[in-house]
């Protein structure tokens, strides 16, 4: 009954406001995210588990046949097997990234069709936090899984050539790949008017390595398809990737057409997602 | 903070549109500071449109409101410092545990650590949710939902609370549990405005009861005063007469507020 009937003194607040008060949320949000991602380990599985069975299918049902025509010269069968793990690996592990996007795009429209988002928005708590909790608990996310994907890979004898500086440099290069795809993925999931469709928007995500350089060499392609291949952004990032694998050196072209597009699309994902934050939602 | 001498809501000329159709028009209201006020209507009367403009949700299409004198279009920071909002809708983050979802809340209002775990404590007592502290959301039932719900909404200590129907869907010992926890709130100088379809509900808890119909308040009285008025016997009663389809226009007539000491 009510005990407790005297007056709550108000309670002492730290200033909320300001870049201090917005990294506090982010701290926050992110710690969010990532309990949730602990309490949800079949959907890590998932998440990782996509990515390896696609790994398993090129390898051992395409990549006999595909490794021939990557490489000139090579025997169908084993050896084009070998070749063609080769060149896949690096195109697989930027579909882990973007499949773990496509999940955070469904968590964030959860987030925004229930009451969590709502509440938080009757809260002074800083909005870019909201979102970016998910982003950072999703880039963590995506360089564990990344890192188990690959492991599996070089199971299934891939010998990657990195050196440690390398290595570093395909840390960056993960870390800014999922903080462009989750931004984006989120503001697709923040934009979207029901839970479905933000697991289904984000698929085009999934899709754009294949129209690239990442499953066979763009030169084969038909021209139409080629000139597109080329110039969309999967392209260079997998282009970077696959040389800090192999240890070889990446044209300096590439690697700022990549990072461009990794800034351009942030920027663009995380204005897209501050737009979607307080605009007003059918919630019946 | 210093007791302001403005009411804890002021609503004046508030307009509200949805395409075509005018949800709120010209709707005046006012909360004094320690008081709770039960706004009632039927379904898509505006109740929930009214709670999320005076909470910095949505904006409005024409007149002002105020939450304890912060104009909520103008100073929305300031308001979201002073209330707390039970939405319609479950504000339960279904995979952390109650505990987690109110440190949660101690963390985004940036309550030093020691004085959030004291009031996360202080909240799961008093909800009676001490038990349940280590379970998932998506484990409780509803009910217990509902509590957390509420519990959330009061870890910041709020001055002024906004309940979006907060009992739907519990049993009776729960509801009156939580009409237990709005009084103990208001003992302690909290305002609050509710919105609910249970009119013992309003006739129990409020001082002050608002009926919205049509886009205005067309009664705004105490219980007793309504009842009196309509020489009803119970509020239902009181409901039904202002609401009624046929009688519309009539019902606006009603729209001043008629204040009995
Ligand atoms: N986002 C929106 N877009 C269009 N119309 C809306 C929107 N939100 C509410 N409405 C309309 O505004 C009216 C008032 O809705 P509101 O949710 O405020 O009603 P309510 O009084 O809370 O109803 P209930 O008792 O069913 O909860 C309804 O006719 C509803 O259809
Ligand atoms: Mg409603």
């Amino acid at each position: 009954m009510t005990a407790a009937a005297a007056p709550a003194p108000p309670l002492t607040r730290t200033a909320p406001s300001g870049f201090g008060g917005a990294t506090h949320d982010l701290v926050t949000m992110t710690r969010r995210s990532l309990l949730r991602i602990l309490r949800n380990p079949s959907m890590t599985v998932l998440l990782v588990g996509t990515p390896v069975v696609l790994l398993l299918l090129f390898v051992y049902v395409f990549g006999g046949a595909f490794g021939a025509g990557v490489a000139p010269g090579i025997t169908p069968g084993a050896a084009g097997r070998e070749v063609y793990l080769d060149y896949i690996t690096p195109a697989v592990l930027i579909l882990t990234a973007a499949s773990i996007a496509q999940a955070t795009a469904i968590g964030v429209a959860m987030d925004m069709t229930g009451g969590i988002v709502t509440r938080l928005r009757t809260m002074p708590v800083a909005s870019v936090a909201v979102h970016g909790g998910h982003v950072v608990g999703a880039v963590v996310q995506t360089l564990l899984a990344t890192a188990v994907v690959l492991g599996v890979a070089v199971l299934l004898g891939y010998r990657p050539g990195a050196n440690l500086l390398g290595w570093l440099g395909l840390a960056g290069v993960f870390s800014l790949v999922a903080l462009t795809l989750t931004w984006l993925s989120v503001a697709m999931g923040a934009a979207a008017p029901s839970v479905e469709t933000a697991s289904n928007t984000p698929m085009i995500l999934m899709l754009l390595p294949f129209f690239g350089s990442g499953f066979v060499p763009v030169e084969t392609m038909p021209t139409a398809v080629r000139v597109f291949a080329e110039h969309q952004p999967f392209t260079p990032i997998i282009e970077v990737v696959r040389g800090l694998l192999a240890g070889t050196t990446v044209p300096t072209t590439t690697a700022w057409t990549a990072l461009a597009w990794c800034v351009g699309l942030t920027v663009l994902g995380w204005l897209w997602a501050r737009a979607s934050y307080r605009k007003p939602r059918v919630t019946r | 903070m210093p007791t302001t001498p403005a009411p804890a809501i002021e609503v004046a000329g508030l307009h509200k549109r949805y395409g075509d159709q005018t949800v709120l028009d010209a709707l005046d209201l006012t909360v004094p500071v320690g008081t709770v006020t039960a706004l009632l209507g039927p379904n898509g009367a505006g109740k929930t449109t009214t709670v999320s403009i005076l909470s910095t949700l949505i904006p409005a299409d024409g007149g002002t409101a105020r939450v304890l004198g912060h104009d909520v279009a103008r100073e929305p920071q300031a308001v979201r410092r002073l209330i707390g909002v039970t939405g319609q809708l479950s504000a339960v983050d279904p995979l952390l545990t109650t505990v987690e979802n109110l440190r949660l809340m101690a963390d985004l209002l940036h309550l030093p650590r020691l004085e959030g775990r004291r009031r996360v404590t202080d909240l799961l007592e008093r909800f009676g949710l001490t038990d349940a502290a280590r379970k998932q959301g998506q484990q409780l039932s509803g009910g217990m939902q509902r509590k957390l719900d509420l519990a959330m909404t009061l870890v910041g200590g709020p001055q002024v609370v906004f309940l979006d129907e907060p009992t739907t869907g519990l049993d009776p010992r729960a509801r009156r549990d939580l009409w237990d926890q709005v009084r103990t709130l208001v003992a302690g100088g909290t305002s609050v405005l509710l919105t609910t379809q249970y009119m013992e509900e309003a006739d129990q808890l409020a001082d002050h009861v608002a009926v919205l119909h049509e886009g205005r308040l067309v009664a705004h009285d105490t219980p007793t005063g309504l009842k009196a008025t309509h020489d009803a016997g119970s509020l239902d009663d009181v409901f039904l007469a202002l609401t009624d389809p046929d009688r519309a226009g009539s019902a606006r007539a009603g729209h001043d507020s008629t204040e009995v000491a």
